[in-house]
C-alpha cells in the first residue's frame, strides 16, 4: 500500500524532500504498467513525466516547499477516466468506435486540475460510453476488482475505482450518470463523490446522457474528494448547464466538523428493502447507530416515486445517449471499416459503421431512438420527464424534514464477473439506489463503512439537497472517522 | 373546359445572421469585409464545437439572440420570453453531430406579418414563426469521393416561415424582397445572395377555385435569387396544373430548381418522411428573455424599409415605385442617401438614375452595389449636370455606364466623349433654319395642322447636332420657328 493517504501527506513528503513529483509519478507509472487489472487503457508517460519535472521545478523555486495555496494539487498523480478528453492523448471512451480518437482539446475539469499541479498518468478503462455497472462492457476487456479477481469493480468508472484502490494512481476522475462513480467506489472500498449536477463543467466529457452526467473524484479520503471537486469545479462559460455559483472554499468547509447533535438523517423506507445483503444492511445500520449515539436523529422518510426511478432513468438516459452518439457515424468519428468503404449508399455505409458499437450500447441506442420517435415520444420521453420531476419533488419534500439522506449504495457487495452480464434488467437494477439522486441532480457520495465476510467493501451513500455539497462531504468525513479513517 | 386554379404559396426563408462568431461557439462565422467564401481555407473557421468533437458543448451566441429578436420585432412578431432549442436528427455527411440544433415547438418569435406592395394594392402576408438554428457544413464532390468543409457548420441562421398567404409568384417575389429589405436594413444579415445569405424554400400547391381544402404541396428547396424563386414557382404551378389536368395527382415531395433548364425536378419524396426525433437539447437550458431586454431592442430598431419609403415619398417627392426600389436593400438606400449628401436639390433625378440605369446594370452584371466603380458622387454629379441641362438624359445614361464599367469622372467624360449639350441658340438656329429649308413639304403639312411632325423636325436637328442639342430648348425653338 502507498504510504500517503492524502494530498496533504504527499505535500508534507515533498516539503521534507522525502520524495519528488517526478519520483512519485515514476512510481505510479511503473505500478500501473505492471498491474494486470486492466484498469488503464493508456499510460501517458512522456506528458506525465514532463508535468512532474515542471512540478519539481515549482517546488525547487519555491524554496523546496509546495506552494499549496497556488497549486493545491501539485505533483499529485491522477488517473483520468477515458471519457474525458486530453489534447493529444487517445480518448476511447471504452469503445471500438473511438479506438483511435485523439482529441484536439482538453476537458475543463482536467485542464483545471493540471493547472493546479495534477499529473495525469493515464486514461482509465470504463464501460463503453459509460454504459454499464460492472465494467464488463468495455471494448478493451473488463477491469478486475482490486482485491477479489473474480469480482467486478463496479461501473462504469471501474477503471477509476480499481486504480485508486490498487494504488495504480493516487486519485482518479470518474463520471456518474446513474451511479457510475458511487457504485464502483463502494465495490472497491474508496470514496466516490458525485457533486451536484452542474458544479463541474462537462466540457470535454464525452457525453452519455447530458442532463445526468457529472464528473467527480474517486479518492482515498473525503478531504481529497472535496479538494479535487473544488479545484475542477465552479462555473465554466463553455458549459451552458454549468452552475454559476462559486465553489471556492468547498474543501475548507468540508473539513469542518459537522454539528452531529440534532442532525436529521432521512432513512427512506424504499431503500431498505428485502433483498439487501445482510452484511450490507448491518454495516449501514451499525454506522447509523453510531451516528445516533453521537446525537444525530434518524427520520423515516417516504420517497414514493422511487419505484419508477430505474424505468424513468432508462428512458431519459437512453434517449439522450441515442442522440449524443449520432456523431459516431463514420464520417468524422467512429471507425470506418473496409466493408463500410465498399458500401454503395450512405445508408449502407452507416449500417456497417454502426455495427461496431458493443451490444449494450446498441441496445440503448435502439431503446432511445424508439423513445424519441414520433408517435412514441409523448408516451415515453415526455412521460419520463414528468416522472423525473416527481422524483425530484420527492427529494425536495424530504429535505423539508431532514438535512441529509443515508442509504446503501448498492444492495450487495461486488458481484461475480459474469453473474449479471447476460441479464440486462438485473444489471440495471444494480443502480437502483444511485439512480434517483442522479435524476434529481443531487450531490451524493459513497464512503466505505465496512466489509462483508468475504472481505468485500461496503459503501454508504449520503445524499444532500442540491448545492449542499459541503454538507454531504462533512457527513462523509464523519463516517470516515467513525470507521477509523481513510480508505 | 379547363378548370381555374388558385395558387397557394408559403415560403421558408433561411436568413444567415451577420454575427462575428458562430451560433454555438466562438469560431468565426462571418467573412471579413470584401472576402468571399472562396477566399477561406477549408475548415479554417472551425473549433472543437463546430467539428462536433466528442465532449464539446454548445454555448448560445448572445448576438445571434439579439439579431433574431430584431428580425421578429421588425416583422410584427410576438417575442417568446421562453423558447427552447431542440435537436433535429438525421444522418448526412455535412452534419457533424448527427443532429442540427434548431427550435421546434417553442421558437423565439411567432405570429408576425409584413406588408407587400403590388402596383397600388397592399397585401398583408402572415409570418407563422421565426426560429433560430445552425447551418450545416458543405460537401465538395470529387470524382469517386466527397470532402466535407465545416467552415459553414454552426453559422447562425433564422428560418422565417410564412403563412400560406401568397397567391402568385409576383406576391412571393414581393414578399422575399420586402423581407430582404427588412433584414438588411436591420443589419442582421449581410444580404449577399451569391454566398447564400438569404435562401428560400417555396411550398407551392394549387386547388380548383372555390375548393376549401389545400391541394398537395411540393417544396422547392434552396433557391437563392428572387427571380429564380419566381420562375421556380411559375414552373411548379404550370407543372402541377398539367399533372392535375391529365388526371394525375401531385406527389408531396421535395424538389430542386435548375436555373439553367428553368425547371424543377424531384429530389426526394416526403411520403417516406424522415422522423427527426426532435427533443429539447439537454446541453442548452431554455432561452429566457427579460421583457425589458426585448423592449430595449425594440427601442433601438433603425428606420425600417416601409417607414423609409414613406419618408422618401413625403420628403423628396419620389414616386412610390422609386421609393420602394430604393428601400429594397439597405445598401441601395445608403447609396441613395450618400448621393443625396452631395446633391440634395435633385432627389428625383438621383432616384431615377439609381432605380433605372444603375439597377439595370447591377442586375445584368450581378455585382454588389458596394463594390462598383460608380460611386454616389458620380450619380450626384450626373443629376446636377442633367438639372443644369449640360447633358441630355441619354448622355447621362451613357456616362453612367462608362463609369460603371471602367471608372472615370463625370465632367471629364462629358468633354472627352463630346456630350456637352448645345444650349446656345446662336449655334442651334442655323441648323434649325437649314432643316426647315430642306423640308418644305413637311413644313406645309405641319402648318396645315399635322402637329405630330414637330417630332420629325426635332429629330432631324438632333441628328444634325450629333445628339448634343438640348432637347427642351430645341423643341421650343423649332416650334417657334415653324409657327414663325
Amino acid at each position: 500500500m502507498m504510504q500517503y493517504k492524502t494530498v496533504s501527506e504527499i505535500h508534507d513528503a515533498f516539503d521534507r524532500g522525502e520524495t519528488t513529483p517526478s519520483a512519485l509519478t515514476q512510481k505510479f507509472l511503473d505500478r500501473l504498467k505492471k498491474s494486470d487489472h486492466n484498469a488503464f487503457l493508456t499510460a501517458i508517460d512522456d506528458r506525465a513525466l514532463g508535468q512532474a519535472k515542471a512540478a519539481d521545478e515549482v517546488i525547487r523555486t519555491n524554496g523546496g516547499k509546495v506552494p499549496r495555496a497556488k497549486m493545491p494539487l501539485l505533483g499529485v498523480p491522477m488517473g483520468i477516466k477515458d471519457a474525458l478528453c486530453i489534447d493529444g492523448v487517445r480518448t476511447t471512451c471504452g469503445s471500438k468506435m473511438l479506438e483511435n480518437y485523439i482529441p484536439p482539446y482538453t476537458a475543463t475539469a482536467v485542464a483545471r486540475l493540471e493547472a493546479a499541479g495534477v499529473i495525469s498518468v493515464g486514461k482509465l478503462n470504463m464501460d463503453e460510453f459509460a454504459m454499464g455497472s460492472s465494467n464488463e462492457n468495455s471494448a478493451f476487456g473488463p477491469v478486475l476488482h482490486p482485491t477479489h479477481r473474480d469480482r467486478v469493480p463496479g461501473g462504469s468508472s471501474g477503471g477509476s475505482s480499481t486504480a485508486v484502490a490498487a494504488d495504480l494512481c493516487f486519485a482518479a476522475l470518474g463520471s456518474d450518470t446513474g451511479g457510475s462513480i458511487r457504485l464502483p467506489a463502494s465495490f472497491c472500498g474508496v470514496v466516490g463523490f458525485k457533486p451536484t449536477y452542474g458544479r463541474v463543467s462537462r466540457f470535454g466529457l464525452v457525453a452519455f446522457a447530458s442532463s445526468l452526467d457529472q464528473i467527480g473524484p474517486l479518492t482515498h479520503s473525503v478531504e481529497d474528494a472535496a479538494l479535487i471537486a473544488e479545484v475542477m469545479g465552479g462555473f465554466d462559460p463553455k458549459d451552458s448547464t454549468s452552475n454559476p455559483a462559486s465553489i471556492q472554499g468547498l474543501a475548507a468547509e468540508a473539513k469542518k466538523q459537522i454539528e452531529v447533535k440534532g442532525l436529521r438523517i432521512g432513512i427512506p423506507k424504499q431503500y431498505f428493502i428485502d433483498g439487501i445483503q445482510a452484511e450490507v444492511r448491518e454495516a449501514i445500520e451499525s454506522t447509523l447507530a453510531e451516528l445516533t449515539r453521537r446525537g444525530a436523529k434518524l427520520v423515516p422518510i417516504d420517497l414514493p416515486h422511487t419505484k419508477y426511478a430505474v424505468s424513468t432513468y432508462y428512458v431519459v438516459a437512453v434517449s439522450e445517449a441515442s442522440s449524443n452518439l449520432s456523431r459516431m457515424d463514420g464520417i468524422r468519428f467512429g471507425v470506418r471499416p473496409k466493408e463500410a468503404m465498399e458500401a454503395d449508399s450512405p445508408t449502407e455505409f452507416y449500417k456497417r459503421v454502426r455495427k461496431n458499437f458493443g451490444p449494450e450500447v446498441k441496445r440503448r441506442i435502439i431503446l432511445g431512438t424508439f423513445a424519441l420517435s414520433s408517435g412514441y415520444f409523448d408516451a415515453y420521453y415526455t412521460k419520463a420527464c414528468q416522472v423525473r420531476r416527481l422524483i425530484r419533488q420527492d427529494f425536495e419534500n424530504a429535505f423539508q424534514q431532514v438535512d441529509l439522506i443515508a442509504t446503501p449504495v448498492s444492495a450487495t457487495t461486488a458481484f461475480k464477473a459474469g453473474d449479471k452480464a447476460k441479464d440486462p434488467l438485473q444489471m440495471y437494477l444494480t443502480d437502483i439506489f444511485t439512480i434517483p439522486a442522479s435524476l434529481a441532480g443531487l450531490p451524493g457520495i459513497s464512503v466505505p463503512c465496512g466489509q462483508d465476510q468475504a472481505g468485500l467493501p461496503i459503501g454508504m451513500q449520503i445524499l444532500g439537497p442540491r448545492m449542499e455539497d459541503v454538507r454531504v462531504l462533512q457527513a462523509a468525513n464523519l463516517i470516515e472517522r467513525i470507521h477509523g479513517g481513510k480508505a | 373546359m379547363s378548370t381555374e386554379y388558385e395558387v397557394i404559396i408559403g415560403l421558408e426563408v433561411h436568413v444567415q445572421l451577420a454575427t462575428e462568431s458562430k451560433v454555438f461557439s466562438s469560431a468565426r462565422a462571418r467573412l471579413a469585409a470584401g472576402h468571399s467564401v472562396a477566399d477561406e481555407a477549408v475548415n479554417q473557421n472551425t473549433n472543437e464545437v463546430c467539428s462536433a468533437q466528442p465532449g464539446s458543448l454548445p454555448v448560445l451566441n448572445e448576438r445571434a439572440i439579439e439579431f433574431a429578436v430584431k428580425a421578429g420585432l421588425a416583422t410584427g412578431c410576438r417575442i417568446n420570453e421562453r423558447s427552447v432549442f431542440s435537436r433535429k436528427h438525421y444522418f448526412y455527411p455535412d452534419l457533424p453531430k448527427g443532429y442540427q440544433i434548431s427550435q421546434y415547438d417553442l421558437p423565439i418569435c411567432e405570429h408576425g406579418f409584413l406588408n407587400i406592395e403590388l402596383g397600388d394594392t397592399q397585401k398583408r402576408i402572415g409570418i407563422t414563426r421565426i426560429h433560430m438554428e445552425e447551418d450545416a457544413g458543405k460537401l465538395v464532390h470529387l470524382s469517386g469521393f466527397s470532402l466535407v468543409n465545416l467552415n459553414r457548420a454552426g453559422v447562425p441562421l433564422i428560418e422565417v416561415v410564412s403563412e400560406p398567404d401568397m397567391r402568385s409568384s409576383a406576391e412571393a417575389g414581393a414578399y422575399l424582397r420586402k423581407l430582404y429589405a427588412i433584414v438588411t436594413a436591420l443589419g442582421v444579415c449581410d444580404g449577399n445572395l451569391q454566398e447564400g445569405n438569404f435562401r428560400c424554400d417555396a411550398n407551392v400547391s394549387i386547388r380548383p377555385k372555390g375548393q376549401e381544402k389545400f391541394g398537395t404541396r411540393t417544396e422547392t428547396k434552396n433557391v437563392n435569387s428572387f427571380r429564380f424563386v419566381e420562375k421556380a414557382i411559375e414552373f411548379e404551378i404550370a407543372r402541377q396544373k398539367e399533372v392535375l389536368e391529365s388526371g394525375g395527382r401531385v406527389i408531396q415531395e421535395t424538389r430542386l430548381y435548375d436555373s439553367v433548364k428553368d425547371q424543377t425536378f424531384s429530389m426526394r419524396s416526403k411520403e417516406e418522411a424522415q422522423d427527426y426525433r426532435y427533443f429539447p437539447d439537454p446541453d442548452l437550458p431554455p432561452l429566457v428573455l427579460d421583457p425589458s431586454y426585448i423592449e430595449n431592442i425594440r427601442k433601438s430598431l433603425p428606420e425600417l424599409p416601409d417607414q423609409k419609403r414613406d419618408r422618401y415619398v413625403a420628403s423628396f417627392g419620389l414616386s412610390k415605385y422609386d421609393a420602394e426600389v430604393l428601400t429594397g436593400s439597405s445598401a441601395l438606400s445608403a447609396y441613395f442617401e450618400e448621393a443625396l449628401s452631395f446633391n440634395n436639390k435633385n432627389a428625383k433625378a438621383l432616384a431615377n438614375l439609381i432605380t433605372g440605369e444603375l439597377a439595370r446594370l447591377l442586375n445584368d452584371s450581378e455585382k454588389e452595389i458596394s463594390s462598383v466603380l460608380l460611386r454616389p458622387k458620380h450619380v450626384a454629379d450626373l443629376a446636377r449636370c442633367l438639372q443644369e441641362q449640360i447633358i441630355s438624359m441619354s448622355a447621362a445614361k451613357q456616362i453612367l455606364s462608362v463609369i460603371f464599367a471602367s471608372g472615370g469622372e463625370v465632367e471629364a467624360l462629358i468633354e472627352s466623349l463630346g456630350l456637352r449639350q448645345v444650349s446656345d441658340l446662336s449655334a442651334l438656329d442655323p441648323v434649325i433654319d437649314e432643316v426647315i429649308a430642306k423640308n418644305p413639304k413637311q413644313v406645309e403639312e405641319f402648318r396645315s395642322g399635322k402637329d405630330k411632325l414637330l417630332g420629325f423636325f426635332v429629330g432631324q436637328v438632333m441628328k444634325a447636332t450629333g445628339g448634343k442639342a438640348n432637347p427642351g430648348l430645341l423643341q421650343e425653338q423649332v416650334l417657334k420657328k415653324l409657327k414663325g
